[in-house]
């Protein structure tokens, strides 16, 4: 398990992490999920003890991440964010030099990168710099996972990567989950939050939030409408909703604008009538279950008031 | 140009690397003031077209007019009247919000008293003009947004290209940015956009959706949804691209 106590982490001004604190269980598949410059990235260089919190601590596996370090090392697997593989070594040889490093051979812990493995095969013998986006974190994964880690840490796995590499990436780090394996990874797509267990927002150095993905959206309080209106209405839409004193936040959602009542204790008529009183088109209004991304945006903006 | 005449238009547009054929035989137009979504997934062929539309590369057949110019021989001219941001390079981190305006400006070939006169309107306009002086790197991500935004249309050019400017940004400040650009559409403002968030296809006039080098659909968001039998951008995107891997 992992356990973290109130870790700070400053860059000259900029204060990075902000005593944050939280656990994850052994088995769980825990999601980081915030923006870029939110503290992703150096909560997860502390934890794989590539660099030293100003302050409070963490364990991995009961092992401290100053003190022991050295075995910290052997019993995790880190994924950076940067692709970090030797790009003018082959797919092969950059296997099979993450093996040599650990001591360990391919066939050793081939099942469990079997299944990444297969689809490497085909590109085994090119240069890790000459393939796609999607294949070069497969690449980074296998070589991961190489040594068998008890833990295995994810920054920023999926980005960059289109959608539908994207899921393929999930379902791979959702077998490795359903195989037993520990896994802490981030990202800054909403939409991945889904596929884990517990999940913890952070922005600003803070976490905003820490819940199952269905624990966040039964935890949120407010209704949810989502207005349909023309495309050639919705910015002035959201505009007469923005200046409404009924509003608390409207904005943009897929196809819809989603808006959100200062008091839930609201008809839907209401809104309606407001928006044609604005010489808007309506073409629909519906209360709707708020989802993960509706969680997040209502956190943030709670925060930080700024945003408007 | 006409008001009637495409901001964008290409016709049979090929692009080839040695051997390997970057974009096959493209050929679409982009209304005047329309939001223009651009798709695909890694090595479509987006960057490659991008480029070109924005005079950064040149074709390697066919014809490409961009605000009523043509590429092959304006392409200088054609630089002065688009406007470039991306999330991974937009802003200079390092310089005062003023210099930024003063070095974009001065790439833009605008004189000194056009920029001192934009970056005033322009800063009163963003209720900013207390962080002239401020560093970039330190304003908030909100902020840096509007204000690369800002920046790439300070010259006020016909057509502006986002490379998928809303890469790693919160969800609210994604969604505030796109109010930006439905603003300056409305304005006449041409904005061609590449995203990998689905839901942000939905924002579009019109998608275009890239796969290995070639066009496979183009339309409004609702026609394509309707067509593909999709709740959603998303699932129209994997249908289309997986149905193109078999």
């Amino acid at each position: 398990m992992i356990r973290v106590d109130d870790i700070s982490k400053s860059y000259k001004t900029v204060k990075a992490l902000k005593d944050i604190s939280f656990s994850v269980d052994n088995g769980e598949l825990f999601g980081i999920i915030g923006p870029d410059g939110g503290g992703k990235t150096t909560l997860m260089r502390i934890l794989v003890s590539l660099i030293l919190p100003d302050s409070g601590h963490a364990l991995v596996h009961g092992l401290d991440t100053v003190k022991d370090y050295r075995k910290i090392r052997e019993i995790i697997g880190y994924m950076p964010g940067k692709f970090s593989l030797y790009t003018d070594l082959t797919v092969m040889e950059n296997l099979d030099f993450y093996a040599k490093v650990f001591g360990v051979s391919i066939k050793q812990n081939y099942q469990l990168i079997a299944d990444v493995f297969d689809q490497l095969m085909p590109f085994k013998n090119r240069r890790a710099g000459h393939l796609s986006g999607g294949m070069k974190q497969k690449l980074a994964l296998c070589c991961a996972l190489i040594h068998k880690p008890e833990i295995l840490f994810l920054d920023e796995p999926t980005t960059g990567v289109d959608a539908v590499s994207r899921k393929e990436f999930w379902d791979m780090i959702f077998k490795l989950r359903s195989d037993g394996m520990t896994i802490l990874a981030s990202t800054p797509y909403m939409d991945e939050a889904g596929r884990c267990d517990r999940v913890a927002f952070l922005q600003n150095g803070e976490i905003m939030g820490i819940n199952s993905p269905d624990g966040m959206v039964d935890g949120f309080m407010r209704d949810v409408y989502a207005v349909k209106v023309p495309i050639h209405d919705v910015n002035r839409t959201i505009k007469a909703l923005k200046k409404w004193d009924k509003t608390h936040l409207a904005y943009l959602f897929g196809d819809s604008i989603h808006w959100t009542p200062i008091s839930n204790d609201f008809h839907k008529d209401v809104l309606l009538q407001y928006i044609l009183s604005c010489g808007c088109e309506c073409i629909s209004i519906d209360l709707v279950p708020a989802n993960i991304e509706d969680c997040y945006i209502h956190l943030s903006f709670e925060r930080d008031s700024a945003y408007e | 140009m006409n008001n009637s005449d495409p901001a964008i238009k290409v016709v049979n547009l090929v692009k080839k690397f040695g051997d390997f054929v970057a974009n096959k035989n493209l050929t679409f137009e982009v209304q005047k003031g329309e939001i223009f979504g651009f798709l695909g997934a890694n090595g479509a062929g987006k960057t490659t077209a991008m480029q070109i539309l924005c005079g950064i590369s040149l074709p390697t057949s066919g014809k490409v007019t961009i605000a009523g110019l043509d590429l092959n021989k304006h392409r200088e001219e054609i630089k002065l009247k688009i406007g470039y941001m991306s999330q991974r390079f937009s802003l200079y981190d390092d310089l005062t919000v003023k210099e930024n305006f003063r070095f974009f400006g001065g790439i833009y070939r605008m004189s000194k008293s056009q920029i001192k006169t934009a970056t005033e309107m322009l800063l009163d306009r963003l209720d900013m003009m207390d962080k002239m002086n401020d560093i970039v790197g330190s304003l908030p991500m909100g902020w840096k947004q509007k204000l690369a935004f800002t920046i790439a249309n300070m010259h006020e050019p016909e057509i502006v290209f986002l490379d998928e400017p809303t890469g790693g940004v919160d969800p609210l400040t994604r969604r505030r940015f796109w109010e930006l650009i439905y603003e300056a559409a409305e304005k006449g403002v041409t904005v061609f956009v590449t995203t990998h968030y689905m839901d942000e296809a939905e924002y579009c006039n019109r998608v275009c959706i890239m796969n290995d080098g070639a066009i496979v659909a183009l339309d409004a968001p609702a026609k394509l949804k309707e067509q593909y039998g999709a709740a959603n951008m998303d699932e129209v995107f994997l249908k289309i691209v997986n149905r193109q891997k078999k």
